[in-house]
């Protein structure tokens, strides 16, 4: 199968590599570019795992043609970190216990990544609505939203 | 974050105040990895030359395979091997074989006959997970689609088809029965004396654990005629016992490393993606990823079994329930799995968390032409508490009482009997009820707010075992021959008793199916009770109260006299907390098993050498096969 050259800017690096034409961009990335952080969860679009910013928009990845990156940026959960330090979505998960098995983590950080970069003080709401492309089936939405509102710089609590 | 209350009030004298982590906010371990992405899920495991393995899978219920025809598939760009059930070396198992718990029932790759939507009778490994998927449309399979059964109940009558060759009759075997029996007190008669009788028909579906991560495991050959297999497995030793089972070696040889799981919630402990794995890096000596997409696991991925119950109760004016009957009907799918243990497990929680003085239950664990039933989140528990919660509510309106009030009332305390023959511990229903009903706003009456788990449990009755009816109903093979009523108890005149208070008899217990597979006590290091010691009671463990007439039995077995229930063989060791009882005190025969396989199955595996439980050298570990040394 042939296949297609494809550069893009990956977590703000400048890559370039060769992809399978017809690949999809979740599979590109974890196989090809090795950027293991967007998960495979359903392969339809509808659970969120695989969620990548594409310009800053959050995409789903497994349905995202490759090659449709091309000269764009992608943001995934693995360049969130400068540094030693932590963005403050994943302190405020790490402290809230956001997470338990992990899986949906990555989406649900680019998720909110997504809303906090448009929105930096959204209302519960907001954020609700904000990661409701994302499920977790270990079902800790509570935390998770909580983590949101925390890392946003607002107490955390229930508003309505 | 989270509010958690603490009701010290409540037992403050049953554990010491001086908590040090509950309650207290803590930061996991694994998070940094979750939040940075970087866990190592099986997947994120990268390796050249990785092949990927995929199953063609029955369209059908039930049918026999005539024919595959892979000519097409094998000739496909990027087909490196295809996986036939002949290329399994031990192509049959059981998951609690392991634990010496019911027989060989499942083929990895069903060599001539499916059960179930989605079995799989061939696999593919190819370059890319594309090229194996065009491989797999490419199969042709010739099938004879036989009559299949859907429903528990048509599963046990006479003509119904048989599902799993191995259990032709449709059920799971307990001991001679064909069932789980519970027998404690004497429901018939309690329901003669009960001023109302109250039964309802509980039915629920089975639930798919749908994990974030879908089931799967990469194995590859290592440089030391090892495998490493990387999985998603919840089991790790479970896994790496059935994977050397299946390719028939040595443990030793297999390398797996898991720990990291994107949800599992039960639905990981089925042990197929592993073996089918290390199948692959055999069989072509590269790494090989078999993993199911949303779709399997979804259809193949074995959800919590459904279950069926039916309950009736015999409730006096007054509110207490003197009288409760179950039957449960466990629909396993296809293959055992775990479904037998669940209904074990099951059966020892019934009535539920009450003092009910007379219990009577019969379980069927009954295979299905549906997808094999597993694990998950307290499984054989939460089928019958919805339907014995449900049936509260129903006898509450009966007899015009609270809901609420009418749990406190019925609820076990401590120093109870439980239908189980042990005593009930460390009990908090009723500060359950009135815990939740306060935080409810839901009045109860003063008297019932006052009530305590820990005052009126273990007084006279309520302490003790009663006298208890039981009967040899239900034996292998018997239902299938004449249709047989699945309640209970049918008749008091085949029915036999046993005097209150004996405690620790197994009665009706499973025997113990292989000799070598038993603890030895010795190589565990406990030292067996010096030649005899002497028991609390010489006296001969029970007698029939009257003499029973022995029911005519249509099997080999021949009817004993002595007795009409079945006393676990002498040959069962005793649990090593209590002295092993002198064998000789046993008035009957051992009992022999009635005759239930047909001729001409597939043996039961049989290793070159007896399976070697535990460890050999004493004092190594602290646990040994579950057993905690003492």
């Amino acid at each position: 199968m042939a296949k297609k050259p494809i550069s893009f800017t990956h977590n703000g690096r400048e890559t370039a590599v060769f992809a399978e034409s017809g690949s999809n961009l979740l599979d590109m990335l974890r196989r090809v570019v090795g950027d293991l952080s967007p998960k495979y969860g359903c392969g339809q679009g509808t659970c969120g795992s695989c969620t990548v910013l594409i310009d800053g928009e959050p995409h789903l990845s497994c349905l995202t043609l490759a090659e449709t990156v091309e000269g764009r940026n992608v943001e995934t959960t693995g360049g969130l970190q400068r540094g030693p330090d932590l963005h403050p979505l994943q302190k405020a998960f790490m402290e809230g216990f956001s997470a338990q098995c992990g899986y949906c983590t990555p989406g649900m950080l680019m998720a909110a990544k997504a809303l906090l970069d448009r929105n930096p003080r959204p209302t519960r709401e907001e954020v609700i609505e904000a990661i409701s492309g994302n499920l977790c089936r270990c079902t800790g939405y509570e935390p998770i939203v909580d983590a949101i509102m925390a890392a946003s710089g607002q107490v955390s609590g229930r508003v309505a | 974050m989270s509010s958690i209350e603490f009701r010290k009030d409540l037992f403050a004298d049953e554990r010491d105040d001086n908590l040090n982590e509950i309650g207290k906010p803590t930061i996991r371990q694994d998070i940094l990895g979750h939040v940075t992405g970087r866990s190592p899920f099986y997947d994120d495991h990268l390796f050249d030359g990785l092949l990927h393995m995929r199953c063609v899978r029955s369209p059908h219920h039930h049918a026999r395979i005539r024919s595959i025809d892979f000519s097409a598939a094998q000739r496909m760009p990027g087909v490196v091997r295809i996986v036939e059930a002949k290329d399994v070396p031990h192509n049959l198992n059981t998951l609690l074989s392991l634990l010496n718990f019911g027989r060989d029932d499942e083929p990895l790759i069903a060599p001539k006959k499916v059960a179930y939507i989605g079995e799989p009778v061939l696999a593919i490994i190819a370059e890319t997970e594309r090229q194996a998927r065009d491989a797999i449309a490419a199969v042709r399979v010739d099938w004879e689609v036989l009559p299949h059964v859907l429903d528990v109940v048509e599963a046990l009558k006479p003509g119904a088809p048989s599902v799993n060759e191995v259990y032709p009759n449709n059920t799971f075997d307990y001991g001679p029965y064909d069932h789980q029996k519970l027998r404690f007190g004497d429901v018939e008669r309690a329901f003669q004396e009960a001023d109302h009788i109250v039964e309802g028909e509980y039915q629920m579906s089975p639930i798919e654990q749908a994990p974030m991560e879908t089931a799967g495991a990469i194995a590859a050959p290592e440089t030391n005629d090892r495998y490493v297999c990387y999985t998603s497995t919840q089991a790790l030793f479970f896994s790496l016992g059935t994977t050397a089972k299946l390719m028939n070696m040595a443990s030793s040889r297999l390398h797996f490393v898991g720990g990291t799981v994107g949800g599992g919630f039960g639905g990981k402990v089925d042990s197929i993606v592993e073996p089918m794995s290390v199948l692959g890096a055999m069989l072509t000596g590269r790494p090989v990823k078999f993993m199911w997409d949303r779709e399997e696991e979804m259809q193949v991925g074995a959800p919590r079994g459904a279950e069926r119950w039916r309950i009736k109760d015999g409730i006096a004016r007054d509110g207490r329930i003197i009288a409760r009957s179950f039957t449960g009907f466990f629909d396993a799918g296809a293959y055992i799995r775990l479904s037998s243990y669940a209904v074990q497990k099951g059966v020892g929680h019934l009535p539920g968390p009450y003092s009910i003085p007379n219990v009577a239950a019969n379980v069927f664990m009954v295979f299905t032409n549906r997808t094999p039933a597993t694990a998950m989140r307290g499984f054989g528990i939460t089928g019958v508490d919805f339907a014995i919660e449900c049936h509260m509510d129903k006898g509450a309106e009966t007899v015009g009482m609270d809901p609420i009030e009418f749990r406190i009332l019925n609820a076990y305390r401590d120093g109870d009997m439980k239908a189980h023959r042990r005593t009930a511990k460390n009990t908090a229903l009723i500060e359950s009820c009135q815990v939740a009903a306060s935080k409810a706003g839901w009045r109860i009456a003063p008297d019932y707010a006052q009530m305590s788990s820990l005052v009126g449990g273990g007084v006279g009755d309520r302490a003790a075992i009663p006298e208890t009816v039981t009967d040899r109903i239900g034996l292998i093979g018997e239902r299938r021959r004449a249709e047989m009523p699945t309640e209970p108890y049918a008749g008091s005149s085949e029915r036999g008793r046993v005097p209150a208070g004996t405690a620790n008899e197994a009665i009706g217990a499973a025997a113990p199916q292989r000799e070598d597979m038993q603890i030895d006590l010795a190589r565990m290091g406990i030292r067996k009770p010096s030649a005899q010691p002497q028991p609390p009671q010489q006296q001969p463990h029970y007698q029939p109260a009257s003499p029973v007439p022995p029911r005519p039995i249509p099997s080999a077995t021949p009817p004993s006299a002595a007795a009409s229930f079945t006393p676990a063989p002498p040959r069962s060791p005793a649990p090593p907390q209590q002295p092993a009882e002198p064998a000789a005190s046993q008035p009957t025969p051992p009992q022999s098993q009635p005759a239930s396989q047909p001729a001409g199955q597939p043996q039961p595996y049989q290793p070159e050498r007896p399976f070697q439980r535990g460890v050999t050298r004493p004092g190594v570990s602290r646990f040994i096969s579950g057993t905690r040394r003492r």
